[in-house]
């Protein structure tokens, strides 16, 4: 308890900062997900080459490697001096856009061919076939992957800590330089995690309730 | 190209559009690739001296090394989660309620928190001066968890009736469970196993952060060490290292996938669980149950990475 009660305004900064990395990353894994998932399922070719390569590159890539990339080969590119929250949130987001991704694209994939076809003889536009017809039942389709996969994201972020981003994991490790004894110091970090991984799968389970419909 | 959900079979319009927007999307993409090739080179990243320190013996020897540190983490930890991941799941299925109790909390806790979290705390707590042994221990208490709810799935996918067979032949429990459920259990889910086993194999990049001498710590110590034109050799380090993890995960999937296709031509019966699960989610697919907020648990789980869900990963 002492451990928590003597360096509370640390934990809670720790705390704010794995909420907004899982945040922010979260945003940028859905937008470049569903992006790459467009690729992967347009009828050009070289676009669903690159989508193809893009999801074998970053899911064969340690995470941990992915930030090194980030934070040592990316600036060299854009330009020095980036943030460590804003380059974590990047490496985060671009390693979870690929599973994001596939979970998207295994949902259209689940939408039956007939759907599509009725859809069209009835004289729907392909915006129209889209917006009523397919992506409704995809998105049901896709919540429950989604959600296992911005849980997974939170866990991934406390690597963002390692690379001096301040969050639980950089709370966990500042405590045991300053010599706490770990066991309750783990005890909070993974009360920190629990509460926010419950938080995203309570709104997931939400979101399935709102979008269920009868069948 | 034939008519897929989203586009009907492409009329001549479509086909000549589609062609513009493929050769805008090759330049656009090759563009992109150009201004970051052109940027490295510009900072002297890209020049044959920051790659000829790959041709000095002792670079060659701490690599290998690295590679054999990083395939020992992953070999204890790829035992040691198979291993806790059949005594969990039996935990998990026995008919005595604390028992069950027990190892439900253990996987529905360690596999929902963050490995790194784990892993240093061991590390910290019990075996700082052992990080291999730390890491490998990190990784199998929770890739133990993931595999423990991946044969519970397959153990709950044998159809009942052989258990009830088994039970009828006059087996005892323990019995039913080695030679009937295991078995088939094991062989439905073995692409599952090994994709998390790939998940395993990334993840021993985490000894990085507990300083364990394993593949990034060593790109990371190489680059740091050696100085080429006043520069850092960060570029082509990562690329190299990058490409010994991408083909050691590639290898491992494809055994996987391999194994996918030989069980769905075998005519045991046994139905094989769809591919490797994407990495970094738990690939946790047909669990029924509750889910405790932890990775994975609703189906289905891409896994992918611990993802993955069946993350984390």
């Amino acid at each position: 308890m002492n451990v928590l009660l003597d360096n509370f305004p640390e934990f809670r900064d720790g705390f704010i900062g794995t909420v907004s990395i899982t945040a922010v990353s979260s945003v940028i894994a859905l937008v470049l997900g569903v992006l790459i998932a467009g690729f992967r399922v347009s009828p050009v070719p070289p676009l669903r080459y690159f989508g193809t390569a893009w999801v074998t590159l970053m899911r064969n890539t340690p995470l941990t490697l992915l930030f090194l990339i980030f934070f040592f080969v990316v600036p060299e590119i854009l330009f020095p001096g980036m943030s460590p929250f804003v380059l974590g949130s990047l490496a985060l987001g671009f390693y979870t856009s690929s599973f994001v991704c596939e979970a998207v694209r295994s949902g259209i994939n689940t939408v039956p061919l007939g759907q599509a076809e009725a859809a069209r003889s009835i004289g729907m536009t392909f915006a129209q076939t889209l917006q009523i017809v397919v992506l409704p039942q995809a998105t049901r389709t896709v919540i429950p992957p989604l959600s296992s996969i911005f849980i997974a994201l939170t866990k991934n972020s406390a690597i963002a800590g390692a690379f001096s981003v301040a969050e639980l994991f950089g709370w966990q490790k500042l405590m045991s330089d300053r010599g706490y004894d770990i066991v309750p110091v783990f005890i909070w970090v993974a009360i920190g995690y629990l509460i926010v991984t419950f938080t995203i799968s309570g709104l997931f389970r939400l979101l399935e309730r709102r979008m269920e419909v009868a069948r | 190209m034939s008519a897929s959900v989203l586009y009907d079979a492409p009329g001549p319009k479509a086909v000549v559009r589609n062609r513009i927007y493929a050769v805008v999307g090759s330049l656009a993409i090759a563009a992109l690739i150009a201004i970051s090739i052109m940027r490295l080179a510009d900072k002297g990243h890209l020049a044959p001296a920051m790659w000829d320190i790959f041709n000095y013996t002792g670079i060659r020897q701490n690599i290998a090394d690295a590679l054999l540190a990083t395939l020992k983490a992953f070999g204890l930890a790829a035992i040691g989660s198979l291993v806790l991941g059949v005594v969990l799941v039996v935990g998990r299925l026995s008919d005595h309620k604390p028992v069950r109790w027990a190892a439900t909390t253990f996987i529905e806790l360690f596999r929902s928190l963050p490995l790194l979290i784990t892993i240093y705390a061991i590390w910290v707590g019990f075996l700082t001066d052992y990080s291999m042994w730390a890491l490998a221990a990190g990784l199998s208490v929770y890739n133990g968890c993931v595999q423990a709810e991946v044969l519970r799935a397959g153990i709950n996918s044998v159809p009942k009736g052989q258990s009830e067979a088994a039970y009828a032949l006059g087996m005892s429990k323990t019995q039913v469970m080695v030679s009937v459920l295991m078995p088939q259990a094991v062989r439905s889910m073995l692409p599952t196993i090994i994709g998390q086993l790939v998940v395993t194999l990334k993840d021993t990049s985490l000894g990085f952060i507990i300083l364990y001498p394993e593949l990034l710590q060593t790109a990371r110590l190489i680059a740091s060490n050696t100085q080429v034109n006043g520069q850092y050799p960060y570029v082509s380090t990562i690329v190299v290292i990058g490409t010994l993890y991408i083909a050691m995960c590639l290898l491992l999937s494809a055994l996987a996938t391999w194994i996918e296709k030989r069980g769905r031509r075998a005519r045991t019966g046994i139905k094989v669980a769809p591919g490797a699960p994407a990495a970094g989610i738990p690939a946790v697919e047909t669990v029924p149950g509750p889910d405790a907020g932890g990775a994975g648990g609703a189906d289905p789980t891409a896994d992918g990475a611990g993802g993955t869900g069946v993350t984390k990963d």
